[in-house]
């Protein structure tokens, strides 16, 4: 009775005349390739199955990007002298921009029109929505829940006309309801008119969304809070918010880089009246497509998608100054 | 509107009958009366707004129910008597149903080219560890959100000219798929990270082979997933207006987005016989398929976007 | 059937951690091995190399008298149950168990058969036409049993695969599962965590520690011969009695008290330590004695605990500076604050290198 208190003792020496490594299926997997790839696909398959739908967005996404910035430095028209033969003119398209009124208003409208309708407007009424159905009666939750992802999933084409019908100044169903007659919503309000169409149109993301993320708060922590002798307004600070800011930036960036690239202001106001409600992309339309001016129009996109990379550069600084926070 | 109250009200009925007996209850009990009628004033309150939005969600979407069979439409959603004659308006109108079918073609085109490049990208992406994988993923989502749209309107008419593709609706079906790719990749990804890995590993130990193992277990599996990416593409390009009418310039190609906007008659003023029955036959397999596809297999963004 | 033979075995992951840091190890053909450890041991890398889910870093696997170390999973003729079971959610029990018969091209009709027969040997008949989601836990863990026995391996490797069982199922199958084993002679390599499962189960169990394996032995070896500390304080329903001493002018000094050098009857030699050397004296429990009286080789404390076992009460005493525990019959159950007279039997006393690795000191 010697039992092995090492182990050591129990190391026997490999069965003697073991073949050598075969070769062939140790040729055909390198061992580095293996690991997290469980299915063997190897590195050269994995590039294989991501490169037809990066070359499709490389094409049709990433190069008309890249051409949009180059264009911008182009005297490029559809129709006239530069039409023929577009002159290099450098940044000319960015400095007459920079000094037209017209641009400075319209990214005054813009940022009007994001920070009312997307971060404060659907944010705050989506977040809302997906609170007070956590503990809201079926029917009720169902109806306005169905209501406002309708609002969100109807073609655009339809939203306009229903939204035309909705606003009319003479047979309109809003000036019926509240019994104001030839009342001109889009002509006298359009921003407003706009910013509340928005938020009508695109809150259900944000309920679907902050839903989802209302059920990761785990339940006992509202317990724990409510133990505690919490408020409904502190629970919500303390226990819920913390959990979901990740959620909250998010959410706050997609809705705001959409919004920002907005074209359906247009279709309600067509950007007016005397270029009221005209937010960057109607702005660029009208220039670049109805204008002709396609290099001035280039060069404001190009603003505008430098916008954009601001802001989703500041929502990514905020994710990661956040994080040690959260976790 | 403490919660304690909110139980202890739902528990006997009246907050006055509550409050006297409170002695017996714990410290919170004193003024369970005034909590008791801040409760009721607060779900007043609470159902007023509910109503509001109720009103405020579904005021628009009146017309597109009543006008259709309204014998006199109009701006006016409103029900004076009921007719189908503006159905057989609609189906009387030569391009009805041919721009249905271009909106069906340019829809489930993109919809398979992206479920299928989404699938392969998104499980290669989740699986594999490819350098650089998590922020080619962030900065694609991000450019998707920025390029789409008008932004990048002026060099897709340019090069789609270039190519030959101006005026073909494959033309359009490429374009919108590689906008809803870098999304379409995202949302997939996020589910197949959500699969264990054990599946695979379960059947590669039985030695089935990469491709066995995609067939009979990873297809299978993610089956759902992509039936969701796939219903959302064909949501997203089923109401595109802007590429198609940007793109397409021969009527008998457009799809039912941009040809509901040619229902005018000679003096310029809207058809609404034809354009709100043809809103209504135009939204309706959509939302059916939506909610379908949102009850059966829930919201697929999840919002995990890694930092 | 197979034996399974370990040499330096080394798994490093991309992160630098050493899940499996330098494994010897044989696995005899038809053997019942429990792979035993803390969560994070690195049981479970230790199987998935041995599977070939990973690559081994450094060492070589052999099954048989082949060296698989660098074969595909599928080539090493391995049967896998996951923790999870990773049974296919869009499969029938049949198709699930007949998988393995599918990717070796048998027939339809016949894998049909073969599943069948395999799942009436484990009760399932009844369920072959449902899917993993409508099965219990426990029929689950059949199901995934029954298809790694229906692909005829030579080596069972299974991942924990009763943790996911509520306790009595748990037992059940304990006894099922071992039976199932020796009915079908399959080497067999089993991770678990719980002791007790290793101990009921095992024909020899190796007890694993930061990647290293700390002791290799039947499940009585380990039991009653703890290698070293650390498996020592793992194994046992209560764990060992460690306490530090020093041997002072014969005896072992553990500072309030002394006891002798414990030996076969009374040979202070059967333990070679010197004067002055630190050790740590080993008992289990259940074998130190409560007395109510002074005694010889008894060290005087005073209950500080009581806690409840069933028949046994598990009694904490302080004796000098050291907290010493004891099983006694429940009719012997001493009271809080009591004076007792701790007596280990000093056959059952091991003694440890209080530096090191903490080995048992003699052999
Ligand atoms: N894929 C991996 N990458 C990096 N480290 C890992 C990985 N899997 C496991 N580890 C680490 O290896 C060690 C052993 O893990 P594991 O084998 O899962 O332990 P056990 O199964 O005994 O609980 C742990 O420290 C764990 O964190
Ligand atoms: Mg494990």
């Amino acid at each position: 009775m010697a039992p092995s208190t090492s182990p050591a003792a129990d190391l026997a020496p490999a069965p003697g005349g073991a073949p050598a490594p075969a070769p062939g299926p140790v040729a055909t997997t390198p061992r580095a390739r293996r690991d997290g790839d469980v299915v063997g696909l190897g590195r050269a398959r994995a590039v294989a199955f991501v490169a037809p739908a990066l070359v499709l967005v490389g094409v049709f996404l990433v190069f008309p990007a890249a051409w949009t910035l180059y264009l911008g430095l182009l005297d490029y028209s559809l129709t006239g002298s530069g039409a023929q033969a577009p002159v290099f003119v450098g940044l000319g398209n960015y400095t007459s921009a920079l000094s037209d009124p017209a641009f400075a208003k319209s990214l005054y409208l813009t940022l009007l029109f994001v920070g009312g309708s997307a971060v404060l407007g659907q944010n705050v009424l989506g977040f809302s929505l997906a609170w007070y159905f956590r503990a809201a009666q079926r029917p009720v939750r169902a109806t306005l829940s169905v209501l406002v992802l309708l609002a969100w999933i109807l073609p655009g084409s339809v939203v306009a006309f229903l939204w035309q019908a909705l606003l009319d100044r003479r047979n309109g169903t809003l000036n019926a309801l509240i019994g104001t007659t030839d009342m001109a919503w889009a002509l006298d309000h359009p921003m407003a008119v706009i910013i509340v169409f928005n938020i009508w149109r695109g809150t259900a993301f944000s309920m679907l969304l902050y839903t989802a993320a209302l059920s990761t708060v785990p339940r006992s922590h509202l317990e724990v809070a409510r133990m505690a002798g919490a408020t409904r307004w502190q629970q919500l600070r303390d226990v819920v918010l913390p959990t979901v800011k990740r959620h909250i930036l998010t959410n706050t960036l997609l809705i705001t880089l959409w919004t920002f690239n907005d074209f359906s202001p247009y279709l309600l106001t067509g950007g007016g009246p005397n270029r009221e409600s005209e937010v960057l992309p109607v702005y660029i339309y009208k220039e670049a497509i109805i204008g002709g001016h396609l290099g001035y129009g280039s060069a404001i996109s190009l603003l505008l998608l430098l916008a954009n990379l601001v802001i989703a550069v500041v929502y990514v600084r905020l994710l990661r100054t956040r994080e040690p926070e959260a976790a | 509107m403490s919660t304690v109250a909110g139980q202890r009200r739902s528990g006997t009925g009246s907050g006055t009958v509550s409050g006297s007996r409170s002695g017996t209850g714990s410290g919170p009990g004193r003024g369970l009366g005034a909590g008791a009628l801040r409760l009721v004033a607060g779900r007043s309150v609470m159902y007023a707004v509910v109503c509001l939005l109720v009103v405020f969600f579904a005021l628009p979407l009146l017309w597109l129910v009543l006008t259709p069979f309204s014998p006199t439409p109009s701006y006016k959603a409103s029900l004076s008597g009921f007719t189908l004659a503006n159905f057989e308006d609609l189906l009387a109108n030569p391009q009805t149903w041919p721009s249905i079918r271009n909106s069906l073609v340019l829809s489930v085109g993109s919809s398979l080219l992206v479920i299928v490049l989404a699938a392969l990208a998104a499980y290669a992406l989740s699986r594999v560890r490819i350098p650089g994988r998590d922020q080619l993923l962030y900065a694609l989502l991000l450019l998707s959100s920025i390029v789409t749209g008008t932004a990048a309107m002026v060099p897709i008419f340019l090069m789609l000219f270039q190519l030959g593709l101006i005026d073909r609706q494959f033309g359009v079906v490429l374009v919108l798929s590689g906008g809803l790719l870098p999304a379409a990749v995202f949302m997939l990804k996020d589910f197949v990270d959500s699969i264990p890995r054990s599946y695979e590993e379960s059947a590669r130990v039985f030695g089935a082979s990469p491709s066995q193992i995609l067939r009979h277990v990873v297809l299978p599996v993610i089956r759902p997933g992509m039936a969701t990416v796939g219903v959302w593409a064909l949501v997203q390009v089923w109401g595109n207006f802007l590429v198609p009418y940007v793109l397409l310039s021969d009527p008998s190609k457009q799809p039912a987005a941009v040809v509901m906007y040619t229902f005018y008659d000679a003096g310029g003023q809207p058809n609404f016989a034809l354009i709100s029955t043809f809103a209504l036959v135009y939204s309706v397999p959509v939302v059916v398929l939506y909610l379908f596809v949102n009850r059966r297999y829930g919201f697929a963004f999840q919002g995990g976007i890694k930092g | 059937m197979a034996s399974v033979t370990l040499t330096g075995l080394v798994k490093e992951y991309p992160n630098g951690v050493r899940g499996v840091d330098g494994v010897d190890l044989q696995i005899a053909d038809g053997e019942f091995f429990a792979l035993l450890g803390p969560s994070g041991c690195g049981k479970t890398t230790l199987l998935r190399t041995l599977a070939g889910l990973e690559a081994a870093t450094e060492g070589r696997i052999d099954i048989g008298d082949r060296d698989v170390t660098g074969f595909e999973p599928g080539e090493r003729d391995v049967a896998m149950v996951f923790q999870d079971y990773a049974l296919f959610p869009h499969m029938t029990v049949t198709d699930n168990i007949a998988y393995p018969l599918r990717i070796q091209k048998v027939g339809r009709d016949e894998r049909s058969a073969r599943a069948l027969e395999t799942a009436q040997g484990l009760s399932l008949a009844a369920l072959m036409e449902r899917r993993p989601a409508q099965l219990s836990g426990g029929q689950q863990q059949r199901v995934a049993l029954a298809r790694a026995i229906a692909c005829h391996p030579q080596v069972f490797l299974f991942d924990e695969p009763l943790s996911n069982l509520d306790a009595r199922l748990r037992l059940e199958a304990r006894t099922f599962l071992k039976q199932l084993q020796k009915s079908l002679g399959v080497t067999t390599v089993f991770v678990t965590h719980d002791q007790a499962e290793a101990l009921a189960m095992a024909d020899r169990m190796a007890v694993m520690d930061g990647g290293r394996i700390r002791q290799v032995g039947t499940p009585r070896e380990v039991f009653q011969r703890p290698a070293n500390t650390f498996v020592a304080n793992f194994i046992g329903a209560t764990p060992m009695n460690l306490l530090d001493a020093q041997v002072v002018g014969g005896a072992l000094d553990f500072g309030g008290f002394t006891l002798p050098v414990p030996g076969e009857g009374g040979r202070a030699s059967a333990w070679p330590v010197a004067e002055g050397d630190k050790v740590v004296y080993g008992v289990r429990p259940e074998y130190v004695q409560c007395l109510p009286a002074p005694a010889e080789g008894a060290a005087r404390g005073e209950v500080t605990a009581v806690e409840n076992l069933g028949v046994s009460v598990l009694v904490t005493a302080q004796a000098g500076e050291q907290s010493v525990r004891a099983v006694v019959p429940e009719s012997d159950e001493p009271a809080l604050g009591d004076t007792v007279h701790l007596a280990p039997s000093s056959e059952r006393v091991l003694l440890y290198r209080a530096d090191g690795d903490g080995e048992l000191i003699g052999r």
